[in-house]
């Protein structure tokens, strides 16, 4: 199975996602994309993308502070990891999938 | 500000200047200005005039009316109920007693649906721990415009003997004065008043009982002393926007569909909140892809003063709590807040404009992005 791996950490929104959206466009379907992120709002905002566009978001951990040298947790404190897999793309030629992303709820 | 009130704001600076405690001639005139805001606030409201306080301002009052239920029920408990989308007033202090008190169950937020209205079987579980002293839910959310059922609210908490406070800082002056309520509290901002007056409504069947030394002020509500042309400013607002607030009411409603359905035909867009049962003056709206406090800028460039729910517009840097509590997108979150037409006569061709413009806006900060193609 196809794996990406997105680093995202450090990264402001909408940045996390638009890396995310960029790996999955590329992606063949089924592929799981890692994202790792600092960024407070993908914690909401990664669930919010994977609904409006029909990716399965099979997993978000929280990851502490690394333990151990001062360095690393330095670098990287406290970060969220999600794993997605990608959806069939669609009529993508058509540039279809704006109706879908659309929440008919909302509307 | 409505004109009116604006008028009336400088004129009683004039005639209202002096110490309403005062017995001398300036005195009793300020007293008797400020004993007609009153009236003119309660009978607006409902209640009796000496049911109604004035507060530096509607969070301020909001806090009072949260401490003085909790503090009258002291001896059946300490523990609070808020919906998750109440203002951040009720919010940081339930957390705040909770986290105090070192008991987190001292403090329970119910969450709320998709489009952000309570849920009610939730609320009524929550209200039915023992030792809950109040229940907090607002009129209607002023981000993202949705009623809450207050009516039903109010009768779950009333069947446990629960005391029902109502934020109504976001629907004063653009619905129908709310009907259930044991403590309400409002902002003069809300219904074109000026900003420094809070109105805080505590009937005379509540118990209420304000922690702290005994205040002579605002028939014990308060230690801080309103300013009279304010309040005499405020009650003018009120009765302004009382005589106009159905036809505000339907104009706004049609601008903000107008807007919500051309925000809906833009590319990766989630329209937030009920699209019915909603306040009629206020809309918001996520994108995908867009830089908030980007679009908020580009918006500003061509004229137009939005807010947001982003967490890149936020001094904190953490997305609305609103928002997130409803599970909507928080990047790329455009806030409109439409004035009433006194104060916006060009509102519709504004609006027309604002329609026009956005798509190209939000394509501008995509492409910024690197987006445009996602």
């Amino acid at each position: 199975m196809n794996r990406i791996e997105v680093d995202a950490r450090g990264l402001r929104c909408p940045l996390p996602v638009i890396r995310l959206a960029a790996a999955a466009r590329d992606a063949p379907a089924g592929t799981l994309i890692t994202v790792l992120t600092s960024d407070p709002a993908a914690r909401h905002d990664v669930p919010a993308w994977c609904r409006m566009r029909d990716h399965e978001l099979r997993e978000m951990t929280e990851v502490p502070d690394a333990s151990g040298t001062d360095a690393a947790s330095a670098a990287h404190p406290a970060y969220l990891r999600f794993v997605v897999v990608v959806r069939p793309h669609p009529s993508k030629a058509a540039g279809g999938g704006s109706n879908s992303a659309r929440s008919s709820r909302a509307m | 500000m409505l004109p009116p009130a604006r008028a009336t704001l400088m004129a009683a600076l004039d005639a209202g200047w002096a110490d309403p405690r005062r017995l001398y001639a300036e005195g009793r005139r300020a007293r008797a200005l400020l004993d007609q805001a009153r009236e003119e606030l309660a009978g607006g409201l409902g209640v009796r005039p000496p049911e109604v306080s004035f507060l530096p301002a509607g969070p301020a009052a909001l806090r009072a009316g949260l401490d003085g239920l909790r503090y009258a029920g002291r001896r059946r408990g300490a523990r609070m109920v808020a919906t998750a989308v109440e203002h951040s007033a009720i919010l940081t202090t339930g957390r705040y007693h909770a986290a105090q008190a070192e008991e987190p169950s001292l403090f329970a937020e119910v969450p709320v649906d998709r489009v952000g209205r309570v849920d009610l079987s939730a609320l009524e579980q929550a209200v039915a721990v023992p030792g809950t002293v109040l229940a907090a839910v607002q009129s209607a959310n002023g981000e993202v415009g949705t009623r809450q059922p207050l009516g039903q609210a109010y009768e779950l908490c009333r069947a446990r003997g629960i005391p029902l406070l109502v934020d109504a800082m976001a629907s004063l002056g653009h619905d129908a004065p709310p009907a259930h309520f044991d403590v309400l509290a409002g902002d003069a901002r809300s219904w074109g008043g000026p900003a420094g007056l809070g109105v805080l409504v505590v009937p005379e069947r509540t118990r209420w009982r304000r922690p702290g030394p005994v205040s002579e002020l605002e028939l014990g509500r308060t230690d801080v002393e309103p300013v009279v042309a304010i309040a005499l400013a405020a009650a003018e607002a009120w009765r302004q926007s009382q005589a106009t607030r159905v036809d505000e009411a339907a104009r706004s409603s049609a601008i903000v569909r107008r807007l919500r359905a051309a925000a809906g035909h833009l590319r990766d867009v989630e329209v937030v909140g009920d699209a019915d049962d909603r306040l009629p003056h206020v809309l918001t709206f996520s994108l995908l892809y867009v830089d908030g406090e980007a679009l908020l800028t580009e918006l500003d460039r061509r004229g137009f003063a939005v807010a947001s729910g982003s967490a890149c517009t936020s001094s904190t840097l953490e997305p609305s709590h609103v928002l997130t509590a409803m599970g909507m997108l928080t990047h790329g979150n455009v806030r409109i807040t439409l004035p009433l037409s006194m104060i916006a006569p060009t509102l519709e061709d504004d609006i027309d404009r604002f329609i026009a413009e956005l798509p190209a806006a939000v394509a501008a900060v995509r492409a910024r992005l690197g987006a445009s193609d996602l």
